[in-house]
């Protein structure tokens, strides 16, 4: 575990000095923030009718949602490629360091500067609901009583699960590519099917058949349970296994990669 | 410290290497000599637990490299041809990481320690991006020597270099391989002779021969070959050269000097010498010709087909 730990640890520092993860981080905060202004115009208009929408931190997890299935293969494709390319990975290869540590440090490194872009993120919330402590009123609540806080509560695990899905597929993905561009190409085209493609046929196909593609849609389970303020155990499963699968498909890359 | 048995690689329908076996003991510097694709580095990756061998067993530091593989690369430091470095780190950075990797505790002070060792620390907290080819070497090795390894292998860890720079690196090689075993490649005779207490020819995945570097050249120099330069006129020089006693296979080159050969062991350039002064030519210079590592190969693999066996 410590590892792991030690691992992410210098991967997280990495993306700090990496063109790409600024970018990232830039595109994803600059789109999060208008749709926010955006919003915000909304509530002020609606909050002059005697019923409209109530604000809440949906348009803002849902948004950041989506733009994860653009950003993550762009800070996932150099993991395991460029230390093959490096020549790094013989390094780690023959450290005292398992396979699966080596992916799973990757991979959490990845989360953790995901994690920190989106709390930044939770300005918006804060915004929102205000800060009050006791009867002292340090930011002013924009509604009363606040904001739905389960919602946000649901809708920013849904958010973290999501990425820990999309990252660990990265990470798997780009052990299996020596090449960035194509392990960045790759990954792309997997997450657009798990995100879109495979909920066409669940709107087609009738039955059980209907059904199994709706539990495969990633869409499903993010916009339908957790960005709604509903966490089951279902859609938790849903994602504890692509981890499993992403993680899973890393190491044994990493394997095959010793053997040949 | 290092016993290999019947260690073979195939890569696809390629034998990388066929049935290697060899032993090294603790503080002994074993030098791994071959051309380019002879399984130097397929020997040496199999050893640091990269690669799983195909067929064949090898004990490193007390461990089965394929069984415990774990405690194998606990106890090998391994600078591999293509020094791994991360260009976006500090010297000490790269070091204190690859010290926590390896569970070495303050691994800040170790960093700077190893890095003392092979003459870095004043560029401790310069990032490795802007290194040269000299001081990335010596990054690596200072990598390798993190942990305070009980075997430690280099796959040709002077290539590249400038002369000074190769001394150095010599240097902390013999340095470190006092207490511990060092198992190096290269394809550098003159460098195999002078840090190795013992050199392993390897040639097509098969060892050719294996012996103390003297010995082997002393083996391999059955005869010895020598140049010869004078001033002025040159015609008859050769003819006076063959004149003399144990002479043989003499040739006048271009520039007018002249090259013969003579069974090692026998008191011929003295006579040369002499005849080459009494016959009234200024001699300016004598020395011998080594035998290059490709004449060595040559010599090998041509013993090896006589049906005489080496080693």
């Amino acid at each position: 575990m410590r590892n792991i730990w030690t691992i992410a640890k210098r991967e997280y520092d990495h993306y700090f000095i990496s063109p790409i993860a600024y970018v990232v981080a830039f595109m994803i905060l600059l789109t999060i923030g208008i749709i926010f202004a955006i919003n915000l115009y909304y509530y002020i208009q609606n909050a002059f009718q005697s019923f409209g929408s109530t604000p809440d931190v949906t348009p803002i997890t849902g948004a950041f949602g989506f733009l994860l299935v653009l950003s993550i293969p762009a800070l996932t494709m150099r993991l395991l490629a460029d230390e093959a390319r490096m020549g790094t990975l013989e390094l780690l290869l023959t450290a005292p360091v398992r396979d699966f540590e080596l992916v799973a440090g990757k991979w959490l490194g990845g989360l953790l500067f995901i994690l920190s872009i989106l709390a930044v993120t939770l300005i918006y919330p804060i915004l929102l609901n205000g800060i009050v402590i006791g009867n002292f009123t340090i930011i002013p609540q924009l509604v009363t009583p606040g904001i739905d806080r389960q919602l946000m509560f649901s809708s920013y695990l849904g958010v973290i699960l999501a990425a820990a899905s999309f990252l660990a597929l990265g990470v798997g993905i780009s052990a299996v590519f020596t090449n960035q561009i194509a392990a960045f190409f790759v990954t792309l085209s997997t997450f657009v099917f798990l995100w879109w493609l495979i909920g066409f046929p669940a709107n087609v196909l009738q039955g059980t058949s209907g059904e199994v593609f709706r539990y495969l849609s990633m869409q499903t389970h993010f916009y339908e349970a957790f960005n709604s303020g509903r966490i089951y155990l279902t859609d938790i499963i849903y994602f504890v296994s692509l981890i499993a699968l992403g993680l899973f498909t890393g190491t044994t890359a990493v394997e095959i990669r010793r053997w040949s | 410290m290092i016993q290999v048995n019947g260690l073979t690689k195939d890569y696809g329908a390629r034998r990388a290497i066929d049935n290697l076996s060899f032993d090294a003991e603790q503080g002994e510097i074993v030098g791994f000599l071959g051309p380019n694709g002879a399984g130097k580095t397929t020997t040496m990756r199999i050893l640091t637990g990269y690669m799983p061998p195909t067929d064949g067993t090898a004990i490193v530091a007390g461990y089965d490299i394929v069984e415990e593989s774990l405690e194998v690369r606990k106890r090998v430091g391994y600078l591999p041809e293509t020094v791994p470095l991360y260009d976006d780190m500090t010297a000490v950075e790269y070091l204190k990481f690859m010290a926590e990797l390896r569970r070495i505790p303050n691994a800040d002070d170790r960093a700077f320690e190893t890095l003392e060792m092979v003459n870095l620390a004043e560029r401790a907290n310069s990032y490795i991006g802007n290194f040269s080819k000299g001081m990335r070497q010596r990054v690596g090795l200072a990598q390798a020597l993190i942990h305070r390894p009980e075997v430690i292998i280099l796959d040709e860890p002077t290539i590249g270099l400038d002369p000074a720079q190769v001394v150095e690196i010599r240097n902390v090689i013999r340095e470190i391989g006092k207490d511990r075993t060092v198992l190096l490649s290269t394809h550098i005779l003159s460098e195999a002779q002078q840090i190795c207490d013992r050199v392993l020819i390897i040639n097509k995945g098969k060892i050719v021969a294996e012996d103390t570097p003297e010995n082997l050249q002393s083996r391999l120099a059955g005869s010895q070959r020598v140049l010869l330069h004078v001033r002025g006129e040159t015609d008859d020089l050769s003819a006076k050269v063959s004149k003399v006693k144990g002479v043989r296979d003499v040739e006048t080159k271009d520039d007018g000097s002249v090259e013969f050969e003579f069974s090692a062991g026998q008191a011929v350039r003295p006579q040369v010498a002499k005849a080459v002064i009494q016959a009234g030519f200024d001699l300016l210079e004598m020395r011998p010709i080594g035998l290059s590592l490709e004449e060595i190969f040559l010599e090998l693999t041509r013993e090896n087909t006589g049906g005489k066996k080496a080693s």
